[in-house]
């Protein structure tokens, strides 16, 4: 046991030490205010009061609930409900109102093209892009040139339906495979091919042969100019984008085998508001036509 | 050397916590005591009044003359309206703010811990209660050495009702600078307001009880730094309240002081009767000269100069003195005039005014109409069908005008650009024309395209200005154009 001895006091201060020494350096005694004790008191009380009304212990197979029954997934829900809450004059007013009127309206057009910013980038950018920039085989939203459509309206129709997706309303109508049915030679795959190039612009030589070709099989969708066909999705092919790449072999490659990627429908695993609201975004997106 | 346990363990007989004395103040009249009063009014005043003053703005704009607006994130002082952005000029304020510390403590020590600091105003405030509902230092002293009876239980009833009623008009003064202040005063009593409100008043009412009723002195001693900073930047040229103690000592009662004068002998002015410390606020004995739990409040002073007064001595035995002119008499020198105009102090001021001048600059200068520009990321740029190649940003307007505005978007250093914004229809000369509403902000996107012929490849500078279609004033953002 530590002798009780007379305190010793700092002779530059007059304060007593503690009596702990370092290196000749004593430690003072200056006293902390017994309110800041009982402070610390309170804060041990306060953390009892923690592990009785929050989870904490944990048990071998699952954990104290604590009687306010908290969780981290139930405030998350908590939360989400008030966003919702909070956005239900905004979602309803989108949803009564006609593609058109939300675009005239800066205020709806606004919330409209956040919450369909939202939804392209949970839905829609895995194929499209983060901005709407598409890649090969899947379309840019951003650009002017539209297969099935540009107006607001029709891409509601698609989002909705969806192209070659299974639903009943899904816009139809693919590039067959010429070579591989064996409707076409080879020969005439690249003498079409060679026409289609000279049309776009992109080869000065015409083809005759490949003009006949075109003629017989091609412009049914595509059209004898080829300016393509919005009903049935047929690409322009006089203009500067091409979905597939514009070099000879992609496109004989087109003609061999075919083109008809998927776009899903989004009807059911969206709902009418959002795909509305998603509808405005892509269309502002810049390649709104109208 | 290695720490020895059997010699360096002698048992701390001081205790490691140190129970509060409990400090009585006594009431005082004199030349400070009222400068305290008068700014006691004046500030409290302002604090409790300043939300009911009206500022008119415009039709759309809140008419409080200041007013914090979280929700519309805005910031209004008198004429002064302060957007999230200029949040620069509130960091001006802090500087200067803590620049007229410094002055003050050049000039006269703790003027703000003395006179100003809401602690102090507020304890003052609630001694005054103290004191009306319980009586004098004496008295009070008295009924806490007695077992509480009938009359000292309802003194301290009604003293703790008056203090929780001060305490709850502080916190609801306190919401009121948050919302319109009389459309909030109908909702908190018919019980419509919201709930932070309420909850704010209850913190508010909590903390000025605690901090103003019970925890007072202590408050500076332990809580706030500033005794701390004081004391390091402090000069020899300051003015502090100061015990002259080359007049006063050697101390002593009335008659032997009387006594010794006649033998001729050196005697003090100090009656050593303990006014001095029966009026302080902190419970210092201020003869022990300059301390950090002293606050500079002068009330020593005016208990003094009564005594000084009552005696026939000349007063200010205590008063505001400097460091060097204390040590110049010891020495038996005479003193130097008080030097209020020196370096230090110049520089303080010097610092503070060029503060105001370069935020006055700023606010003189500061544009209406702002701009920021923002290149879409993803894609860079996007080929047309046409061969032209077009470019998109994220165009934010800003209108700080209480009224709506035409704003026209114009793309410069580029050219055949042709610009489109949904939302913002095309005007006469084929430029999107935005309308901001008074008082917002307006997001568009903006696409900017480039004829096949006039692209340029690569990436160019440009820049993209808003003008007001009426009055012409104009901002403008600098951005890249990209093209393949």
């Amino acid at each position: 046991m530590a002798q009780h001895n007379a305190p010793q006091v700092d002779a530059a201060t007059g304060t007593p030490t503690t009596g702990h020494e370092w290196d000749g350096i004593q430690e003072l005694n200056t006293p902390l205010p017994k309110w800041w004790l009982y402070l610390l008191y309170a804060t041990i009380v306060w953390s009892i009061g923690y592990y009785v009304v929050y989870p904490s212990w944990p048990l071998a197979t699952d954990y104290t609930k604590g009687i306010w029954n908290w969780s981290s997934r139930g405030a998350v829900t908590g939360e989400l409900q008030d966003l919702d809450k909070m956005r239900a004059g905004s979602m309803d007013a989108i949803s009564k109102a006609s593609l058109a009127d939300i675009e005239k309206d800066p205020k709806l057009l606004s919330f409209a093209r956040a919450l369909g910013k939202a939804a392209f980038g949970d839905n829609c950018a895995p194929c499209h892009g983060a901005g709407g920039g598409g890649a090969k085989g899947y379309p840019n939203l951003v650009d002017d040139d539209w297969l099935w459509g540009g107006s607001a309206d029709a891409i509601h129709q698609t989002i909705t339906y969806g192209i070659r997706s299974g639903d009943p309303k899904a816009r139809e109508g693919s590039m067959p495979a010429f070579g591989k049915d064996g409707t076409l030679k080879k020969e005439e795959i690249s003498a079409a091919t060679d026409h289609v190039r000279n049309i776009a612009g992109l080869d000065k030589n015409p083809s005759p042969a490949g003009a006949k070709v075109f003629a017989d099989n091609c412009a049914a969708c595509h059209g004898d100019a080829g300016k393509g066909n919005l009903e049935l999705g047929a690409p322009n092919l006089t203009d500067g984008i091409w979905l597939y790449g514009s070099d000879k072999a992609s496109i004989v490659d087109g003609l061999t085998n075919g083109r008809g990627a998927v776009m899903p429908a989004w009807t059911g695993r969206l709902d009418p508001t959002t795909i509305k609201a998603l509808t405005v975004f892509v269309h502002t997106l810049g390649g709104g036509g109208k | 050397m290695s720490p020895s346990p059997e010699k360096d363990t002698p048992a701390v007989d001081a205790p490691l916590y140190a129970s509060r004395k409990q400090i009585y103040p006594q009431s005082v009249q004199g030349e400070f005591r009222k400068i305290k009063w008068t700014l006691l009014v004046v500030t409290l005043g302002i604090y409790y009044f300043l939300p009911f003053l009206r500022w008119t703005r415009g039709p759309s704009e809140p008419t409080q003359a200041v007013l914090i607006d979280l929700e519309a994130r805005r910031f209004y002082f008198f004429f002064i309206e302060i957007w999230p952005q200029e949040v620069y000029y509130l960091t001006g304020l802090l500087v200067i703010a803590a620049l007229a510390l410094f002055l003050m403590n050049a000039i006269a020590g703790r003027i703000w811990c003395g006179y100003l600091c809401p602690q102090t105003v507020w304890t003052d405030l609630f001694m005054l209660v103290e004191r009306f509902a319980e009586g004098d230092r004496r008295d009070r002293m008295r009924k806490d050495s007695q077992p509480l009876n009938l009359q000292t239980f309802s003194e301290k009833l009604l003293k703790h009702a008056l203090w929780l009623l001060i305490a709850w008009w502080t916190g609801g003064a306190w919401v009121l600078y948050f919302a319109d202040a009389p459309t909030l005063v109908y909702e908190l009593v018919t019980f419509q307001a919201p709930m932070v409100a309420y909850a704010w008043i209850g913190i508010l009412t909590f903390t000025t009880y605690t901090l103003a009723g019970f925890m007072r002195e202590q408050v500076c001693v332990y809580m706030c730094p500033w005794p701390r900073i004081q004391a390091a930047l402090t000069d020899e040229h300051a003015l502090n309240v100061t015990y002259r103690l080359d007049r006063g000592e050697p101390r002593g009662s009335l008659k032997k002081m009387k006594a010794l004068r006649a033998s001729g002998q050196p005697a003090g002015d100090c009656v050593d009767c303990g006014q001095c410390v029966a009026v302080c606020p902190t419970g210092v004995d201020i003869r022990k000269g300059l301390q950090m739990d002293c606050i500079q409040c002068g009330l020593c002073i005016d208990a003094c100069d009564n005594v000084m007064t009552k005696v026939g001595r000349p007063i200010r035995l205590i008063g505001y003195d400097t460091d060097i002119n204390v040590a110049r008499r010891a020495e038996g020198k005479p003193e130097l005039p008080t030097r209020l105009v020196r370096p230090r102090t110049l520089v303080y001021i010097g610092m503070i005014v060029a503060g105001f001048a370069l935020m006055a600059f700023g606010l003189a200068t500061r544009a209406t109409l702002g701009v920021a520009a923002l290149h879409d990321r993803n894609p860079m740029y996007v080929q047309l069908s046409d061969g032209g190649t077009r470019n998109a940003y994220t165009v934010r307007l800003l209108n700080k005008r209480a009224e709506e505005r035409s704003i026209a978007i114009r793309v410069e250093n580029l050219d055949g650009a042709r610009l489109e914004a949904a939302g913002a229809p095309a005007g006469a000369d084929g430029v999107p024309v935005a309308s901001v509403g008074p008082d917002q902000t307006l997001e568009l996107r903006l696409l900017v395209s480039v004829p096949r012929d006039k692209a340029k490849s690569g990436s160019q500078r440009i820049l993209v200005r808003a003008t007001d279609v009426r009055t012409g004033e104009s901002a403008k953002a600098a951005d890249n154009f990209v093209a393949p």
